[in-house]
């Protein structure tokens, strides 16, 4: 058995087609609603399917195209089809616990694909994990198929335009590291920290990591840059850490930055949508008198634990 | 400075509540065109990105089963087991599910997610338990969704760097050997357990502050009332 990830993103393709096509029969959406809402998951769902073959610049023209739709509020809700709350208790009753099934496949599969296939890993076992746990679903609901993808509609139009906010910000990502971006930040940084003070540089590295995370949304871009420019050569070089330790610190500091930011889309913002929140900065909001103190307490550690024997 | 023009167009634009899709679209030209990149070098590197990036998206997939479960009852299910368990408060299922992401992604498993575990399972079984206690208003609502979103990152962020070859530990490595440094996967694993600690004690604090908050809440509640 071999699978592959382009294959999972065909199927997620089709999907996103499909709902493409519900959106266009919908009978309660209309004019630039509905034109708006099926030309974005129609245009999403072909960069999944042929991403690799379409030139780059077509894609990123897509990706404009997706953004000024979302911008200019293009898009909206359907009708679809969804069951009362009596139907819905009705059938918790008679279906019970059973239902947990198929929601927990998904987690299940992904474990076991990616531990006894290494070869295709989490992602393609995630893929794997939702078609067996869709067709688990059939099975138990005996549900219409036409029905269970208007239920996947609805979850979709709830997130809506913010599904696709993490890949564009990681194109943002990338046109921030060509341009140099994290440079200036850790020379300015540098420029304004007592240096000769160990504790001014371990602040420094660590809000450094935590900011230019918010800024990019992603821990993992934030820590090659701020490490080469604050971490190495004043934390590790000037006041000898342990590059080990510091580094582990360093990045859960990052961590502190990627709970404060909606840069970080799919952590903060796609859930917000998910969970149909009125404040769509909400899940920040829970989480930032979490983030400070943690911010905090990786400065301290990284004090005490990063300079064994000086 | 000339090239945070983009940080700055970000910063300023999500401050104005603009879109943020089109505060990318503007940052992300701004810097390519300080980068010295043509408008056509700029949709390439987007449309490249983008291409790379659709793992991120994969949740797609698991919408039309949580979907399709919810039109038959998950919901509903999920509130009945809060409804049999009177101990369970909103902040006790929050640190439960935490604890359990923590564990279970430092052991390098992938168990969690917003999509297939905080929608259909841990979010209705908070809102139940918060419900129980009188907190149903809609700021209560989102007040509660927010936290259960939130156990979800807690647990991913502060338990993935305790596994040995978790992604961010290997990133680690890979820029601290370019820069002439060796550095241990398992000291790394090691170091990050204090972070761990802290970050499961801190939540603690805040879920039960949530829970008392909740508990108070529904008293006034009852004091309107009388």
């Amino acid at each position: 058995m071999n699978i592959t990830l382009d294959q999972i993103y065909a199927v997620t393709g089709v999907f996103l087609l499909i709902f493409t096509v519900l959106t266009l029969l919908d009978k309660k959406q209309s004019g630039k609603n509905k034109l708006g809402t099926a030309l974005f998951w129609g245009l999403y769902g072909v960069t999944f399917i042929w991403g690799k073959e379409i030139p780059p610049a077509a894609v990123g023209a897509m990706v404009v195209v997706m953004a000024l739709l979302a911008g200019a509020k293009w898009m909206g809700l359907g009708e679809y089809w969804s069951a009362t709350a009596e139907f819905r208790r009705q059938m918790a009753d008679k279906i019970g616990l059973w239902l947990f099934g198929p929601a927990l496949a998904v987690p299940l599969v992904t474990f076991l694909v990616a531990y006894f296939f290494p070869k295709m890993g989490a992602l393609v076992g995630l893929g794997i994990g939702s078609v067996v746990a869709l067709v688990l679903a059939f099975l138990l609901t005996r549900a219409m198929p036409v029905q269970i993808f208007q239920e996947g509609r609805r979850l979709l139009d709830a997130v809506g335009w913010a599904i696709i906010l993490s890949q564009f910000l990681a194109a943002l990502g990338f046109l921030f590291d060509k341009a140099g971006v994290g440079k200036v930040v850790a020379e300015m940084v540098s420029t304004v920290v007592p240096v000769d003070l160990r504790l001014a540089t371990v602040i420094a590295y660590c809000v450094g990591m935590a900011l230019f995370t918010m800024i990019m949304g992603n821990a993992f871009a934030a820590f090659a840059v701020i490490t080469t420019g604050i971490g190495i050569p004043l934390v590790i070089k000037m006041h000898g850490a342990d590059p080990a330790i510091a580094g582990v610190i360093a990045m859960s500091s990052g961590y502190c930055g990627t709970l404060m930011t909606p840069m970080a889309a799919n952590f903060n913002v796609v859930p917000a949508a998910l969970l149909e929140m009125k404040d769509k900065n909400g899940v920040i909001k829970a989480q930032v008198m979490t983030a400070l103190p943690m911010l905090v307490i990786n400065i301290c550690l990284m004090y005490f634990l990063a300079f064994p024997g000086k | 400075m000339i090239k945070l023009i983009g940080v700055v167009i970000v910063i300023v634009g999500l401050l104005l509540r603009f879109n943020p899709l089109l505060v990318v679209l503007v940052a992300g030209f701004a810097t390519g065109l300080v980068a010295g990149m043509s408008p056509m070098d700029i949709l390439s590197a987007i449309g490249q990105a983008f291409v790379t990036n659709r793992y991120m998206s994969l949740l797609i997939l698991v919408l039309p089963v949580i979907g399709v479960l919810e039109r038959f009852g998950l919901r509903e299910k999920a509130e009945d087991i809060i409804r049999s368990m009177r101990t369970l408060t909103a902040g006790r299922v929050m640190f439960a599910y935490q604890i359990f992401r923590q564990v279970t992604v430092g052991l390098g498993l992938q168990l969690g997610g917003h999509p297939s575990f905080i929608r259909p399972i841990i979010a209705p079984m908070t809102e139940a338990a918060a419900g129980r206690e009188g907190a149903t208003s809609p700021s209560w609502l989102d007040r509660i969704r927010g936290m259960s979103a939130s156990a979800e990152n807690y647990g991913n962020f502060f338990g993935q760097l305790l596994f040995p070859a978790a992604g961010g530990l290997l990133l680690i490595k890979g820029v601290l050997e370019n820069a002439g440094y060796k550095v241990d996967l398992m000291v790394m694993a090691q170091y990050a357990i204090p972070t761990a600690i802290a970050a499961s004690a801190i939540a603690l604090i805040r879920f039960l502050l949530l829970d008392r908050a909740i508990r108070s809440a529904g008293q006034n509640k009852g004091g309107e009332q009388a």
